[in-house]
């Protein structure tokens, strides 16, 4: 076993950032996991600057990590507040049936 | 200052007829006109006198300078010489009597002002080209008389047919014009100017006598090409054969428009300009002898459509085109005097024959058909005598003016001695023939025998007011005086000291010295000839009307060929009007429409489709979203790293 | 050696459990694995000596946001989706993406080099002597301030945009209006019918005036359906 180093962590993220990939376009359920799957992405860039924050004993990467953090909440509240109301008005959550921005 | 005023006078009668016509009224209108014709025909035979008597001198009336650019510079100025002096006494008086039986003869109508503009405009043009010093202020006259012709023979404007005809003289007379303005060109390429001080000198004449002009390959000499364009140029204005057309249907305009523009001034544009570019026309012999050819070819063939016409203006128009074919044989033939002669006592009589057909009509309560005639010698006795001096002018019946000039004409033909001209002394002998027949054929049917009038236009029947009778008068002691009374002068023994140099002939050129000196039976042979056409027509009108229905009715392919012109409308449709207007709709539908409109629309097109197709990528699912950008995302993550 | 371990270990249930994330079948599991998700980051994190961010990431995310994902779930009764056709149509596409992407990001991994001199162009030193959150609360305040009023001005539009979207104002409650009741006037509300003697006013035919009942409030379709199925696919 090898010691955990930098290079451990970076592969981790990027095999998290790829399953939030597949989760936004692979996903035929419904919208909110498609939510939870941008989710993971910002997971994975949290790790991501934790391990380099770590690595180069720069707290930099803390700081821009917990802002991160801020902003997934935010944008996680007002993404599914839009559900609900689309939910409101058109009654169905399924990815198919998001159709109506057609221009 | 005289001849200037008698120039000028009409244009000023003009402006104010037709710019002040609405403020001033008809009348005014009329007043102003008629007042700067009447001054015009006092200067204009009054500078003409003056210089026969010797109390002025000729010479040149500078106005101003018009184009100078480098070599080429052109100036307004006026010619005082015997030729223009002549002309312009002609045609002031004449256009001055018109004027004054257009105060009766229009006297109905509602735009008369416009009528009034239009003639003294139309006056104003034909005088600037009479007293033209060069080429191109010639061909300002030239251009303003079509113009004029044409804004009055369209006069009635809310006739299609008027406005066809209109259309028609000014097409016609424009496609003759290029010839003429290359012509033109010609000129300045070969002498190095236009005015007329210089191409008329004979002896600079007679430097660029062995001139060339090649044209792809073949060279001809210059003078005979000049020649034959402002020939061409000539056939247009004067209606001659291939180009007469437009002088028939140009009868839609009111008759005094006939009378002065289509009798006595316009159409012998063509032939004064033979006259004055006759130093040229002498060094040119081969143009000549194509002038002659025409000339008389014109003569006969309009006066053997004259003989089957039922409007009576038409039979008058064909009339005048066989007459200015005489004039073409005169000048084609070398004797330019008689061909200037023949036009100043045809204007008298021409006119007269117009203005008074324009009293029938008018009596008659604007029937033109002869064939609803008849019998009108008692109805109206006055127009009745007038228009058989008129006829017997025509006809060449001694001691009428006719007579003189009419006969000099053939004399000078047959004194030719060349084959051109024995085919001219043929045609103009049968000619003469043919229009003593027409003519008198027209005065029976309009004024003799039983009538066949509606019962309503013969109780209308009226004698025209007297000013339309004075001219008519005046007109006809012209007709009959201005033969012998100036014989002398123009074509006799003092012909030299007349013209004295306005005319040149070449030296070797006695044509009219010999026509004096033709035998006897040449001399007394048109006479004979128009004595039996005059016992022609009295054969088949009067003796026995019958006779013309049964003629008509046994060689009716003859008698349709006849009256339908020779065809020559519908041979021109075919051949060249269809193909121009086939030629027109495809650059229209192919050219206009597809291809130069089809870039624009075509762009617009291409923009609407392409949209129209790229809206496609907006589907307006999610899915499709998420998955455009993710891709999006990974190629740019795959071309950063490439490029790094 | 046991960092070790537990690295691996945390790090396996925490990629296991993201799978789970994009593909359970019950949404209410896909919630769960996501709380099991940040629980295990939160470890991974704490392996990596960001103890202040660990707790806070447990607390954030799991307590607020992955609850609220759970509300959501929980609130429009969404059913058990059995997995449709076009899930498999776009499977080979959207592997492949992913599998380019996995490979990029590794490439830069590979490719990446630390430079000598980074240590002395760190932004902000880690501290040595006092602990993760003393370290952060000293920079967080006063070299990074702007960028903390601003995360609490972003918090403070999401919460203001949360409410506006959402809020359905529906007076459920009958209350009085007292200006409607003072304005009242006889002609409102009085009526006078002439009877004749006797007749009485069943006769003059003067009923309760039938009022007609409000149309039940229908979403608004906006352009209407265009059918399901169609869209989406075949792009």
């Amino acid at each position: 076993m090898m010691d955990v180093s930098l290079g451990h962590y970076l592969v981790v993220s990027a095999i998290l950032l790829v399953l939030g990939v597949f989760g936004i376009f692979l996903n035929r359920k419904n919208i909110i996991v498609i939510l939870m799957a941008i989710e993971l992405i910002l997971l994975s860039v949290n790790l991501n600057l934790v391990a380099f924050s770590a690595a180069l004993n720069d707290l930099a990467g803390q700081v821009l990590a917990m802002l991160v953090l801020t902003v997934a909440a935010a944008e996680a509240a007002i993404g599914l507040a839009i559900v609900v109301i689309y939910f409101r008005n058109r009654g169905s959550i399924q990815v198919e049936d998001v159709n109506l921005m057609k221009g | 200052m005289i001849y200037a005023l008698a120039i000028f006078a009409p244009l000023v009668g003009a402006c104010i007829a037709g710019l002040l016509g609405r403020v001033i009224g008809d009348r005014g209108a009329m007043t102003a006109s008629v007042a700067g014709m009447v001054v015009a025909a006092i200067c204009g035979p009054l500078a003409f006198f003056q210089l026969v008597s010797g109390a002025a001198e000729p010479g040149v009336v500078h106005l101003g300078t018009w184009i100078e650019a480098g070599r080429f510079t052109v100036s307004w100025s006026l010619r005082y010489d015997t030729l223009s002096a002549v002309m312009v006494g002609m045609v002031s008086f004449v256009a001055m009597l018109i004027h004054v039986y257009s105060i009766g003869y229009m006297s109905h109508d509602p735009s008369r002002a416009r009528f009034f503009a239009y003639l003294s405009l139309f006056t104003f043009a034909m005088l600037m080209l009479v007293t033209a010093d060069n080429l191109l202020q010639l061909f300002f006259g030239w251009e303003g008389v079509g113009l004029c012709s044409y804004l009055l023979i369209g006069f009635w404007y809310d006739r299609p047919s008027a406005c066809a005809a209109a259309i028609k003289a000014f097409v016609v007379n424009r496609v003759a014009d290029l010839p003429f303005a290359v012509g033109l060109a010609m000129i300045f390429m070969t002498f190095g100017s236009i005015e007329f001080a210089t191409i008329l000198d004979p002896k600079l004449v007679a430097q660029h006598a062995k001139d060339t002009y090649s044209l792809f390959g073949c060279t001809f000499p210059a003078l005979e090409v000049i020649g034959f364009l402002l020939f061409i140029g000539a056939m247009g204005k004067s209606a001659q054969l291939f180009l007469h057309v437009w002088l028939p249907d140009a009868m839609e305009g009111p008759t005094p428009v006939s009378a002065l523009i289509h009798a006595a001034t316009m159409v012998t544009a063509g032939v004064f300009l033979m006259a004055r570019m006759s130093p040229v026309m002498e060094l040119a012999p081969y143009a000549l002898g194509f002038v002659t050819f025409i000339g008389a070819s014109t003569a006969l063939f309009a006066a053997t459509i004259g003989c089957v016409q039922n409007d009576i203006k038409r039979v008058i128009a064909y009339s005048t085109c066989s007459q200015l074919g005489y004039m073409f044989v005169a000048a084609g033939v070398g004797a330019y005097q008689a061909s200037v002669y023949h036009l100043i006592t045809h204007a008298f009589f021409k006119a007269l024959l117009f203005l008074s057909a324009g009293s029938v009509i008018h009596a008659m309560s604007d029937e033109q058909d002869i064939r609803k005639m008849g019998g009108l010698a008692r109805l109206i006795p006055a127009t009745c005598a007038v228009m058989w001096i008129g006829n017997l002018a025509l006809a060449g019946i001694p001691p009428f003016a006719g007579f003189y000039s009419k006969d000099a004409i053939i004399e000078a033909a047959f004194a030719a001695h060349s084959a051109v001209g024995n085919y001219a002394f043929f045609c103009t002998v049968v000619a003469a023939f043919l229009t003593a027949f027409y003519s008198w054929r027209l005065l029976f049917m309009t004024f003799h025998g039983k009538s066949r009038a509606d019962h309503h236009a013969l109780e209308h029947a009226h004698e025209s007011p007297y000013v339309m009778l004075m001219p008519l008068f005046v007109l006809a002691l012209g007709a009959i005086v201005a033969g012998f009374a100036t014989v002398n002068a123009f074509i006799g023994d003092g012909q030299a000291a007349f013209w004295a140099g306005a005319i040149w002939t070449h030296p070797d050129n006695h044509v009219l010295e010999h026509a004096h000196h033709v035998p006897t039976w040449v001399k007394i042979l048109p006479i004979f000839t128009a004595v039996a056409g005059i016992a022609l027509a009295w054969v088949m009108y009067i003796a026995n009307p019958l006779l013309p229905v049964r003629l008509a009715n046994s060689f009716r392919p003859i008698y349709l060929f006849l009256l339908n012109k020779w065809y020559f409308d519908e041979l021109y449709n075919a051949i060249i009007v269809r193909p121009i207007l086939c030629i027109a709709r495809g650059f229209w539908k192919i050219g206009d429409e597809a291809m130069i409109d089809g870039v624009p629309n075509g762009l617009a097109e291409l923009t609407a489709g392409t949209s129209r197709q790229t809206v496609k990528i907006q589907t307006g699912s999610l899915a499709v979203y998420a998955f455009v950008m993710l891709i999006g995302v990974v190629a740019l993550i795959g071309l950063y790293m490439l490029v790094r | 050696m046991i960092p070790t371990i537990l690295f691996y270990l945390f790090a396996a249930v925490l990629i296991g459990s993201a799978t789970m994330v994009v593909s359970a079948r019950n949404p209410v599991h896909s919630v769960l694995f996501l709380i099991l998700a940040f629980f295990n980051a939160a470890a991974l994190f704490l392996i990596a000596g960001a103890e202040f961010l660990a707790m806070t990431l447990v607390i954030v995310y799991v307590g607020a946001v992955a609850v609220l994902f759970l509300f959501v779930v929980m609130m429009l009764d969404i059913d058990f989706e059995e997995l449709r056709s076009g899930f498999q149509r776009y499977l080979p596409v959207g592997g492949l993406v992913g599998a380019v992407l996995f490979v990029e990001l590794l490439m830069v991994y590979g490719g990446w080099k630390l430079a000598p001199d980074a240590a002395k162009v760190a932004l902000s030193p880690m501290p040595s002597n006092v602990s993760n959150t003393v370290a952060l609360g000293r920079i967080l305040y006063t070299d990074y301030v702007f960028l903390f009023q601003a995360s609490g001005a972003v918090l403070l539009v999401a919460m203001i945009g949360a409410i506006v979207l959402t809020l359905r104002d529906r007076r459920t409650s009958r209350h009085q209006s007292i200006r409607v009741q003072t304005e009242r006037n006889a002609a409102d509300t009085l009526v006078m019918v002439p009877t004749a003697l006797g007749v009485g006013v069943k006769a003059a035919d003067i009923r309760r005036p039938i009022v007609a009942e409000p149309e039940p409030a229908h979403a608004d379709h906006g352009h209407g359906d265009h059918g399901h199925g169609g869209h989406g696919h075949g792009h």
